[in-house]
């Protein structure tokens, strides 16, 4: 018996250069960082502030912390893509065909899985609870669960790098390329049990996020007064609820296919591959939506308080919401028109595809609206937020277009889709999570980021996506097929090298966006907020401190309108006073847990021993898995108290800065 | 916590409940038809709803594997069919006890509600037991079919009727294990709130794996035999 299952010293691999220096000298960074905390004594806080938080505005920002790294990652794989695609013109290029196939495929695993993924949920951990005037999420423990099993996911991946290899099959391993006949290595393997383990995480957070709308919201808080961001993250956590069990039983087929020979999707035996691949789009689609709705509900809150006014026609913007989500499942067959379903079946899938421009169209013009006759502020986030409607509407009628059947089929796997899809997912999604994070960044830290750099990487992104994306349309109109390693067809030269120039512009964007953060955070007592609502905002989480305490709220928030921070704040001004003091009562939170950290621990390990066969490893985990699962289950204190004297000092501070603001409106001429 | 609280009977409103409902007037304050403008919800509300919402969630993904089945049902690539594989015989009493274990499950929540240890210790055994002898049944069964050469990598047909009631018979064995669990909770500690939202999330869960079973005796077994 091989105690190692699969692994040997071979698995590393010695003679690339570039995933090898590349893992090197992320493990030395890791290594360093671990050395730096525990040397200079942060392990403690750490743990006890960070790991083992249950508060969902710390999850909030781990997640997003993680999303980002992990965008870093994504984006240097399409440097080396683009770069590839201009050097590979009647020539090799530099990445050998099985590292460049394992490169456009960790590129779209990591941005939708594990950059785009952590980034919405994070932005709605951080913000939806505040947004309802509540204290945490329906079930906190599995919150911090959730996020360290996707923290698994992203780590795996990035094992792949240094010991084995990824899948070579594209985001979606389709079969029969994925069956173990024509992958035998680890890497489908890698991708099945990290998208396996981080989807239990994502699942979590959708019935968390459900349950939390649903039932938990301060009082007055009726569904048509929730803020949009609310709606937007109940419909998109309802879709994971629908699609994310349709993946896991997809991916869980695929892997009994790999591991013990059965027939899904094989070519004999009856299997059916293109059973996959509906099942697959069957998920994949509305995932489409999970990311891009939450998108539009941080639009929608940043066009309106940089409009200085409420959201134009609210009701409208729910149901489109609403119609969105549930379009969104009637759509799968168009990502493969060409399989042949006949016309009938396409000509109804190309219809309902080109519905959902309805509903979007809706809002796009809604926030046009918003805009019309506000005072409008430039501020970075709403820069994004204009950006993201040109980009948007553009990437939007290409859609269509690809949504047209017979246009699709001449279209089809082309540079054109690929383009096509970074118009919209960039355009919406990506440009959402740096607006939101800009947004909600001086209530997580208390100061704000600083304008230069940040409206810097606005303009470089915009000008360099189009750089790039520009020429990926027009090559995929010349018939470029995606994903080559190599070509000698002259009239696709100029578009790649105009593209890698773009990549160039797009780097520069990035250089901003990490010099945004870092000036910030040394500029930070100028770029203090100490009032708590640094945007003029509208919704209820401006009510509290910048950074909020713990549980958020002294007391909860009575609501009577549709913005109703907003109303609070006008009758503060008008009347010059604060509402009186309430009566502060002492405050149960949930205890921190290291639950969720040890389970993902142990799903790390069984999901390495799964990739690599080592079979008496999965039974150590799994039965260290259900062992944390008592142990959990086992505590009686889940709560702890916060005394009323603590509540009352820390909301007395608070009512002292609002005061302070107050006084200074009150002498027009000095800046606010 | 008070022992008078801890062993209070769970009556808690849930102020989101939609639909018309009679209230007291003590209630009609917090309750207000889905507008919620009473506040965050029980605990035992919050738990409830959760877990039906992971039931369902679960229910999308069998839906999954019955879509799987339904494709592949005849695909048996030369092998054996439904008709010559399955023995409705022994499936109709796996059935049975299945459907008695749910009785007695509910059997447990009856005792629960009164609060006797004796009465919820006993019926969950029993419950655990039926689950168990339905286990053994079904891997005899699959033991049966892969000695004829009947194994799930004989064809496609094969393949998916062997995931989809071998998921099924998982979640049996993860009810198992968090029935044991279970009993040794209430054991310890008693009628608390949260062992009692605990033994409301297993009672949804086990009854659930019977509604599943019953679509799956439907669409593997009987239809299966038709062909």
């Amino acid at each position: 018996m091989r105690i190692l299952g699969n692994l040997t010293w071979d698995a590393v691999p010695w003679n690339q250069p570039i995933p090898l220096v590349a893992g090197a000298a992320v493990i030395v960074i890791v290594l360093c960082v671990i050395a730096w905390v525990i040397l200079t004594g942060r392990l403690p806080y750490l743990w006890r502030e960070w790991i083992t938080s249950v508060d969902h505005k710390r999850i909030g920002v781990m997640y997003v912390l993680l999303g980002l790294v992990m965008a870093f990652r994504g984006f240097i794989d399409a440097i080396m893509m683009r770069s590839q695609q201009a050097l590979a013109f009647h020539a090799p290029g530099y990445l050998p065909p099985e590292h460049y196939d394992q490169i456009f495929s960790a590129h779209g695993t990591i941005m939708i899985f594990f950059a785009a993924m952590p980034l919405v949920i994070g932005l709605m951990n951080f913000a939806v609870p505040l947004q309802l005037g509540v204290r945490d999420v329906a079930f906190p423990t599995w919150n911090s669960t959730s996020f360290w099993l996707t923290a698994t996911g992203a780590l795996l991946v990035n094992i792949s790098l240094v010991i084995g290899e990824f899948a070579r099959t594209g985001w979606l391993p389709y079969p029969p390329l994925s069956e173990f006949t024509y992958l035998p290595g680890v890497g489908v393997d890698y991708y099945l049990w990290a998208l396996l383990i981080s989807g239990v995480g994502t699942l979590m957070t959708g019935i968390n996020f459900v349950t939390t709308i649903l039932k938990i919201r301060a009082p007055g808080m009726s569904y048509l007064r929730m803020p949009m961001f609310c709606w937007t993250a109940l419909a998109s956590n309802l879709l994971i609820i629908a699609a994310f069990p349709i993946l896991t039983a997809t991916l869980v087929m695929l892997a009994l296919d790999r591991y013990l020979g059965f027939h899904f999707f094989t070519n004999e035996a009856g299997g059916n591959m293109m059973m996959f691949i509906n099942l697959i789009w069957l998920w994949g689609h509305p995932e489409v939506y999970i990311l891009v709705l939450p998108a539009f509900g941080i639009f929608s809150e940043v066009i309106s308080t940089f409009s200085g006014k409420p959201l134009f026609n609210y009701r409208s913007m729910v149901w489109a919401t609403l119609g969105i989500c549930l379009i969104s499942f009637t759509v799968w067959l168009h990502h493969f028109f060409t399989m042949g379903a006949g016309p009938d079946v396409n000509a109804l899938f190309g219809i309902a595809s080109a519905l959902i421009a309805i509903p979007t169209g809706v809002k796009i013009y809604n926030w046009m609206f918003t805009m019309y006759g506000g005072r409008i502020r430039f501020a970075t986030p709403m820069l994004w937020s204009l950006g993201f409607i040109i980009t948007f509407v553009i990437g939007g009628m290409t859609g269509v277009l690809l949504a047209t059947v017979p246009a699709d089929f001449l279209l089809h796997n082309s540079m054109f889709l690929v383009a096509h899809f970074h118009n919209v997912i960039v355009g919406a999604v990506l440009y959402a999570c740096f607006a939101g994070v800009i947004y909600w960044f001086p209530k997580a830290f208390g100061f704000r980021l600083d304008e230069g750099w940040g409206k810097a990487a606005f303009w470089l992104t915009f000008i360099g996506f189009w750089v790039v994306f520009v020429p990926l349309y027009a090559a995929g109109l010349l018939g470029m097929t995606r994903r080559l390693q190599h070509y000698d067809m002259a009239l696709w030269y100029p578009w790649m090298l105009i593209a890698a120039l773009g990549i160039v512009i797009m780097g520069c964007a990035a250089f901003c966006q990490v010099a945004q953060l870092v000036v910030s955070i040394r500029r930070r007592s100028e770029l203090r907020d100490e009032m708590g609502d640094p945007w003029d905002g509208r919704s209820l989480e401006w009510v509290t401190a910048s950074p909020p305490p713990a549980f958020n709220f002294a007391v909860l928030p009575n609501v009577r309108g549709e913005e109703p921070y907003w109303e609070i704040k006008q009758r503060a001004i008008e009347s010059q006073h604060l509402p009186a003091e309430p009566s502060y009562e002492p405050i149960e939170m949930p205890r921190n847990s290291p639950t969720g950290f040890i389970t993902a621990f142990f799903a790390t390990i069984t999901g390495f021993a799964l990739i690599w066969h080592i079979w008496w490893l999965v039974g150590v985990g799994l039965a260290a898995a259900y062992a944390v699962f008592v142990w959990f289950a086992w505590r009686d204190v889940e709560e702890y108290r916060i005394p009323v004297e603590e509540v009352a000092r820390i909301d007395r501070a608070r009512r002292q800065a609002r005061m302070e603001w107050l006084a200074r409106q009150a002498r027009p001429g000095e800046p606010a | 916590m008070s022992t008078a609280e801890t062993f209070a009977p769970v009556r808690e409103i849930d102020p989101y409940k939609l639909g018309r409902r009679r209230l007291a007037p003590s209630e009609a304050e917090i309750a207000a038809k889905g507008r919620g403008e009473g506040g965050p919800a029980s605990k035992w509300v919050v738990v409830g709803y959760g877990f039906w919402l992971f039931l369902l969630s679960d229910v999308i993904m069998f839906s999954a594997f019955f879509a799987a089945h339904a494709v592949l049902q005849t695909a048996t690539a030369g092998g054996p069919t439904g008709r010559e594989l399955f023995d409705l015989h022994s499936v109709a009493v796996q059935t049975g006890v299945l459907l008695a274990s749910s009785f007695t499950c509910g059997l447990a929540a009856v005792a629960t509600d009164a609060r006797s240890q004796i009465g919820t210790q006993l019926a969950l055994l029993i419950t655990g037991l039926l689950g168990l002898a339905f286990l053994l049944l079904e891997a005899k069964d699959f033991a049966t079919m892969v000695a004829a050469g009947a194994g799930p990598q004989r064809s496609a047909f094969l393949s998916s009727t062997f995931t989809l009631v071998g998921c099924h018979g998982l979640h049996v064995s993860a009810g198992l294990l968090w029935l044991g669990t279970m009993m040794a909770q209430v054991f310890v500690k008693g009628f608390r709130p949260n062992i009692l939202r605990r033994l409301l999330c297993f009672n949804l869960f086990w009854h659930m794996l019977d509604i599943i079973w019953v679509a799956l005796f439907t669409v593997v077994y009987l239809v299966g035999v038709l062909r």
